[in-house]
């Protein structure tokens, strides 16, 4: 049995250690945010923060994560509390299908965390790993710059608000 | 996403703990079988607006209960592209309530009407036509509900915010009226509409429904379902199109962790879980193991648009005026190629299908559940009303992509494990690889140009595909079907008619040419599995028209902007055009610096839905024939906009994707089957690529039809871009996509 | 290190300072500025490919910055030089620069103005070309968009920013002389072998260099590019399978070779560079770089090739097979495994790296075949565990994500000691954690892509 911390709360899974955490937040855990896209690294939906970087959640298996701060787009905030940068996406509706729009808040919650005035050159670098084929990305980036400001302007920046 | 619930709520009971009087369900004519986005009106109803044609009965749109609040009904799929909120603000707008006060259904067969597929921009102007009328009428007949209980003339009487309110300062609550009533009734020939100019909600952009949801993680899609007892299960999908299943043993993967069965029927061969990570195991494990017999293989690649020409085809002069064969004083003549592309959804397709008490259910991200549940249950050898089919949001699927095979697939497992709800998710490797792609292309395009610069003569013939193997009765159109012990055949491919058109759709040009043919040239032979995605034969159309539209242009040296308006009468393309040269700034030979270039292109998306006009500015890079896409500035008319941010989004995405399809995308293949089979294999634009902005323009026509919008962009796209790499090098290129290699060996060193 | 230098010093000196000085100094070359027309179409096009052959867009381009441009960062043991602006500009390229002056840089590593060059620029190599080939180069280059780009000023550490010392170390090390084709050879070899050890450079990275930078007498013989390992050519190869014509022409042409794997690191650039390299001069590479590691017995070959695969195809895990059959760990217990590498490999590669059944193409080979698994030194393998593999955007290729970030240094040294024992068979490698934390410490650029 592994523990592992999610969203601030430990939780305890009986899966085998080498079983990626995506299935694990999915089945085990019902949380429903990471999306399955391609399991192989190439397009993102399955982006979970861990320790405040950007990570694959398909590919990392839970017998590397004891011990490690876990973030998920649940653990940002909710339909009635959203968190800055879920605020800045629905106030962009920077979304079509949304199949990936998890993983491109996660990203963009971890490129604030690093880098609170981001160029529109260093957003675009930094969210290249995730792929969005409802053509959402003029939306996405608009909705970054805004949490940036957001986060900018306010006196409780973002990974205050998320620790 | 509570499943249990979704199969116990049915109709009836949602009537009886609504507490509204709405007796029974208003069945759909039968036989309602869509073609792409057609509608074919029912033997004997009157010409009805929309779906009403269809589904007349005004209780199959809208319920009303006791506590005030409303149900609608939608025979259209949710897709990604904002539908629930624009028909939401119809039904609000026309029935004088609260959106909040509106519970929208989307297409489930034993709840809503049969609206056939969710397809070809329909959806407003079917569904929310429908709709739209439908509200107003039950407006209509609260207003005389209310007349009699206050005993006054209805003229007297007008309704508001769920209330009929009377001018003496009387007033009575929609709840109270509908107590005791009924809107099992046919529509009425005619609906008491508003005045457009008169509109609250209607040409107001409204948050979309759907989005805190999807920010925010909750169980929005039929990939987050997971009802009680469920497991998840994997297909084994054949190593090419005619592999055959030889040899299998099965006994070790049976004894592997979480396995619960492994399914095989022919050369259908799947495994269920308890786990999701351990059906993907045994998935591999399975593979590893199976034996197929290779047979059949795909045509030479290097050679495929000439072997796809020499294929037979039914040929059909779908345009013919005048003396095509008229010469000017400047002749063209050029031909466009198209490859095979992909849908690419980023969540490969997924179902879950429960089969209990010889009833089986389908939750399933299909643009058409009516379709689906008759052909799954001619797969299934049931009769139709033992097969629900309910719509559940998916990754978003531009057409025809697995969506409907995963739900087949699931239905199969589903019947051999009774009783277990069966997830059933495509590997991201097979939606790759066997959905059905959007079909090759190729067009021929000759003209002639008269000493004062116009045309006189205009020759077009496009080859291609059907660009429609939806599932439509026949289990053929099902890949699982087809692996089966008793496989069914694939049905023979059908064109969609004209006006609306399949590989000919826009390809009839829209521009003044007094003598002109367009032969469309229709081949049943299908080398590669292809079927409907987005925009249908208009994006390669619209691509070779607008091309050689400027080609013509250049020959009678003319602006290709000026040149365009010069051979347009119809106002509305005329408006497009003009608000997008002037929102871009486009000038006449403006001066660019080295690299640069601009690109304009329009159409009307199948010559009956939106107008749209782009113009563009890109850079190439001389070295490597990288393009860098600069401002992008579109103007579009979908007549009555109902949500103009939601026209916004759509018309910004079809241009980021059709920038996608046109700059990099290419499905590839060899003799033994296709090598695109993932992001690796077949990429797709990345955020360093997209364009420096996206400006979208909305010309409202408030009181105007409903225009579908979501394809409109595509074609545009493709010739703006190609027009702008001619503008920034010199070389007009007529393949697709127009890749870097493509780009530098046509700008050489 | 100072010591050595020092001994360079002491060398210059013993020449004589006068007798150095004379022979070190340059003229100017007067300043000409051809017009791009006055190219001969045909001369520019052949320039286009010796200049794709040389490389030169590589070390003359920044990331993201206007080709031929300058301003790439190339780190050398004495510090970073920035390569300058090759293109027409006449302040800040080579505008002003006459053929002669183009020449005599490439030459004798000395720039229009009389100044020494560094030997990061590898004037050692590019003094082989002919006198067309370099005339060729020059067209193709002046026929360039001129970029106006000001250079970026070196950063060495004196006294080596004394030029003086570029002299020094010509004095030792530059031969000078055109190529001499081997007569006993055939044409397509001397074919190769001029374009290997002339334009190509291929000895700067895969040849082992002294303490003055310079490339010693054992050619080929595997060296250091850009943080990264470049294997040695010669007798020495780490690859399992040994390397034959195809496979090479294979490797340069696609970047991919179904015995040996994917190209990465500095050889991705390479591979991208050689695009526009017609198919005959690749073949002359090939066939020259296979005759490196000597005369071999073809017999001998062949076997070693089939134990290879056998040996890579019976280390080779299908998903399913090994990991799941391990019973869930609890307690303590769980802690070890869980960190083993093992348990990494099978949630983070086996997705990839496995042998089960129908797989995307891009799929990769058996690691058992992979030469970073079988390098000496784990320096590639982390390096590509911790950037990843990124195709260059719209281009078709192997996607890897990097594990910087969702890895620790022991997760990864684990996890690259337990692909070293599975699928290599060689002896396990020392202290990988250090090699791991040193080498996130100096990321090459690979690493910066997504
Ligand atoms: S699902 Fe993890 S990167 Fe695609
Ligand atoms: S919104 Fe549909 S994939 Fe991004």
């Amino acid at each position: 049995m592994i523990v592992l911390n999610i969203n601030g709360n430990p939780e305890q899974i009986e899966a085998d250690p080498h079983t990626p955490l995506l299935y694990v937040l999915r089945d085990d855990l019902k949380l429903n945010a990471a999306k399955f896209g391609c399991g192989l690294g190439q397009c993102g939906a399955c982006t979970v923060l861990v320790d405040h970087e950007p990570v694959f959640s398909c590919l990392l298996p839970i017998s590397v994560l004891e011990g490690r701060y876990i973030r998920t787009v649940e653990g940002l905030g909710t339909a009635d509390k959203p968190g800055p940068v879920q605020r800045a996406f629905i106030d962009e509706q920077a979304a079509q299908c949304g199949y990936c729009i998890a993983g491109m808040v996660m990203r963009a919650q971890g490129l604030l965390e690093h880098n609170a005035a981001p160029t529109e050159a260093q957003i675009r670098d930094y969210m290249a790993p995730n792929l969005c084929r409802c053509g959402t990305q003029m939306r996405i980036l608009r909705a970054v710059r805004r949490a940036a400001k957001a986060m900018t302007a306010s006196l409780d920046p973002i990974h205050e608000a998320s620790k | 996403m509570n499943a249990p619930a979704q199969v116990s709520l049915t109709r009836r009971l949602f009537l009886a703990t609504g507490g509204a009087v709405v007796v029974s369900f208003a069945v759909a004519p039968s036989g309602a079988v869509a073609q792409e986005g057609a509608m074919p009106a029912a033997p004997g109803t009157p010409p009805l607006p929309g779906s009403l044609k269809t589904s007349p009965m005004l209780d199959s749109w809208i319920a009303m209960d006791g506590q005030g609040r409303v149900t609608v009904f939608t025979g259209k799929a949710e897709l990604g592209q904002g539908i629930s909120t624009a028909l939401i603000q119809c039904a609000a707008e026309e029935l004088d309530v609260n959106v909040d006060a509106i519970t929208l259904v989307t297409a489930d067969t034993e709840r809503t009407p049969n609206e056939g597929y969710t397809a070809g921009s329909h959806s407003m102007q079917d569904s929310g036509t429908a709709i739209l009328n439908a509200a107003a009428q039950v407006r209509g007949i609260l207003i005389e509900l209310a007349a009699t209980r206050l005993n006054l003339p209805a003229n007297q009487l007008h309704a508001k915010s769920s209330a009929v309110l009377a001018d003496d300062g009387r007033s009575v609550s929609y709840k109270d009226l509908v107590t005791g009533q009924d809107f099992h009734r046919p529509a009425g020939p005619t609906s008491p509409l508003k005045d457009p100019r008169t509109f609250t909600v209607i040409g107001k952009s409204m948050p979309r429904v759907d989005i805190p949801g999807k920010v925010t993680g909750a169980p929005m899609y039929v990939q987050d379902m997971r009802p009680d007892g469920m497991l998840h299960a994997r297909v084994v999908r054949p190593p090419n199109y005619g592999a055959k299943l030889t040899q299998l043993d099965t006994g070790a993967i049976e004894k592997m962790p979480g396995v619960v069965k492994v399914v095989r029927d022919g050369s259908f061969l799947a495994v269920a879980a308890q786990g999701e990570f351990q059906a993907i195991q045994a998935l591999h494990a399975l593979s590893a193991d199976a034996q197929w017999d290779q047979t059949g293989t795909l045509p030479d690649p290097a050679t495929i648009y000439d072997y796809v020409r020499a294929l037979p085809s039914n040929d059909t002069t779908i345009l013919n005026q005048g003396a095509p064969g008229q010469q000017g004083v400047r002749a063209l003549r050029a031909t466009y190629h198209r490859p095979y592309q992909s849908h690419g959804s980023i969540g490969p397709s997924c179902a879950v299908a429960l089969y209990d008490g010889g009833k089986m259910t389908v939750w399933t991200h299909t643009q058409g559940v009516y379709p689906l549940r008759d052909t799954l249950a001619d797969m299934l050898h049931v009769p139709k009303e033992q097969v629900h089919c309910i719509q559940v949001e998916g990754s978003g699927c531009y057409g025809h992509n697995a969506a409907d095979d995963v739900a087949a697939d699931a239905a199969l497992i589903a019947r051999a494990i009774p009783g277990r709800p069966i997830r059933v998710q495509w590997m991201r490797e097979d939606e790759h690889g066997w959905e059905p792609f959007a079909p090759l292309m190729i067009s021929q395009a000759a003209a002639s140009l008269d000493d004062s610069g116009k045309i006189v003569s205009w020759q077009y013939d496009v080859w291609s595909n059907t660009h429609n193997m939806r599932p439509a009765g026949p289990a053929g159109n099902l890949l699982a079907a087809r692996y089966l012990a008793q496989p069914f055949p694939e049905p023979a491919p059908q064109p969609i008619p004209q006006p609306e058109g399949g590989g000919d759709r826009n390809g009839i040009p829209l521009y003044r040419v007094p003598n002109a043919r367009v032969v469309s040239h229709f081949i049943p032979a299908m080398p590669l599995r292809v079927s409907a995605m987005r925009g249908l034969g208009a994006y390669h159309n619209v691509f070779s028209i607008e091309s050689f539209i400027d080609e013509l242009a250049d020959a009678a040296k003319a602006d290709p902007v000026e040149f365009r308006l010069r051979h347009l009468d119809d106002p509305r393309a005329r408006d497009v055009i003009m608000k997008v040269r002037d929102e871009f700034g486009w000038e006449t030979n403006a001066k660019l610096p080295r690299g640069r270039g601009r690109g304009f292109a329009f159409a009307r998306y199948k010559n009956l839905a939106a107008y749209c006009a782009i113009a563009l500015e890109l850079d190439v890079e001389r070295e490597t024939g990288n393009v860098t896409l600069g401002r992008v500035v579109t103007a579009v008319d979908s007549g009555q906009a109902v949500n103009p941010d939601g026209i916004r989004n759509q018309i910004e995405g079809a241009i980021v994707q059709s920038a996608s399809w046109s700059l990099y995308e290419e499905v590839t293949f060899d003799r033994n089957g296709i090598t695109s089979r993932d992001w690796s294999s077949y990429p797709i634009l990345r955020f360093p690529a997209m364009p420096a902005s996206v400006d979208v323009h909305i010309i409202d026509r408030p009181g105007e039809r409903f225009l579908g919008t979501g394809e409109a962009g595509q074609g545009p796209m493709a010739a703006a871009i190609a027009n702008a790499v001619f503008s920034a090098t010199g070389a007009r290129i007529r393949d697709l996509p127009l890749s870097a290699r493509r780009i530098k060996t046509a700008i050489g060193v | 290190m100072i010591g050595r230098l020092l001994a360079a010093v002491v060398a210059v000196i013993a020449i004589g300072f006068g007798a150095f000085y004379a022979w070190a100094w340059n003229s100017e070359i007067p300043p000409a500025n051809p017009s791009a027309a006055s190219f001969d179409p045909g001369i520019v096009a052949k320039g286009a490919q010796l200049a794709a052959i040389g490389d030169c867009a590589v070390c003359h381009t920044q990331t993201g910055g206007k080709p031929y441009a300058g301003g790439f960062p190339l780190t050398t043991p004495f510090g970073t030089i920035y390569g300058p602006n090759i293109t027409p500009d006449a302040q800040t390229g080579i505008g002003a620069w006459s053929e002669a002056a183009f020449r005599r840089a490439m030459r004798s590593g000395v720039d229009r103005a009389g100044n020494h060059l560094y030997p990061a620029f590898p004037y050692d190599h590019f003094t082989k070309a002919t006198d067309s080939d370099l005339s060729a180069i020059y067209a193709f280059l002046m026929t360039r968009d001129p970029v106006q780009q000001a250079n970026r000023p070196l950063a060495l550490s004196p006294p080596l920013n004394w030029r003086l010392f570029a002299a020094g170390w010509k004095l030792l090390f530059l031969t000078r002389g055109v190529f001499q084709p081997d007569p006993k050879q055939s044409p397509e070899w001397n074919r190769g072998a001029y374009l290997v050890t002339g334009l190509g450079h291929c000895g700067a990275c895969h040849t082992p260099r002294n303490a003055f930078g310079a490339e010693n007498d054992d050619h080929f013989g595997g060296g250091m590019g850009e943080g990264w390992l470049a294997p040695a050519l010669n007798a020495n190869s780490p690859a399992p399978v040994p390397w034959n014509a195809d496979q090479i022409y294979a490797y340069l042409r696609h970047g991919f070779a179904d015995q040996h794997g994917f190209a990465a690191g500095p050889m991705q650039p390479v591979v991208q560079s050689l695009r526009n390299v017609p198919d005959g001069a690749l073949r002359a590479i090939a066939t020259y770089v296979s005759t490196l590691p000597g005369p071999q017995d073809p017999a001998e070959v062949e076997r070693r090739t089939k134990a290879a695969l056998d040996f890579a195809r019976s280390r080779d895990i299908t998903v399913a097979a090994k990991p799941s059959a391990e019973p869930a760990t609890t307690g303590s217990a769980a802690t070890r495994q869980a960190s083993s590498g093992a348990a990494i490999f099978a949630g983070a590669c086996a997705s990839c790296h496995h042998s089960g059944g129908t797989l995307p193409v891009s799929r990769p080979i058996s690691l058992g075949l992979s030469t970073p698994v079988n390098e000496p030194d784990p320096t590639n393998l982390i390096r590509i565990v911790l950037g990843g593999i990124h195709p260059l955007p719209g281009d078709r290729g192997p996607i890897m994500p990097g594990f910087a970030g969702a890895l620790t240094d022991q997760q990864i040294a684990s996890l690259a000691s337990y692909v070293r024992s599975q699928f290599s068979g060689q002896s396990a490698w020392p202290d990988v954690a250090a090699t791991v934390s040193k080498l996130r410490q100096t990321p090459s650029p690979p690493m910066e892509a997504p």
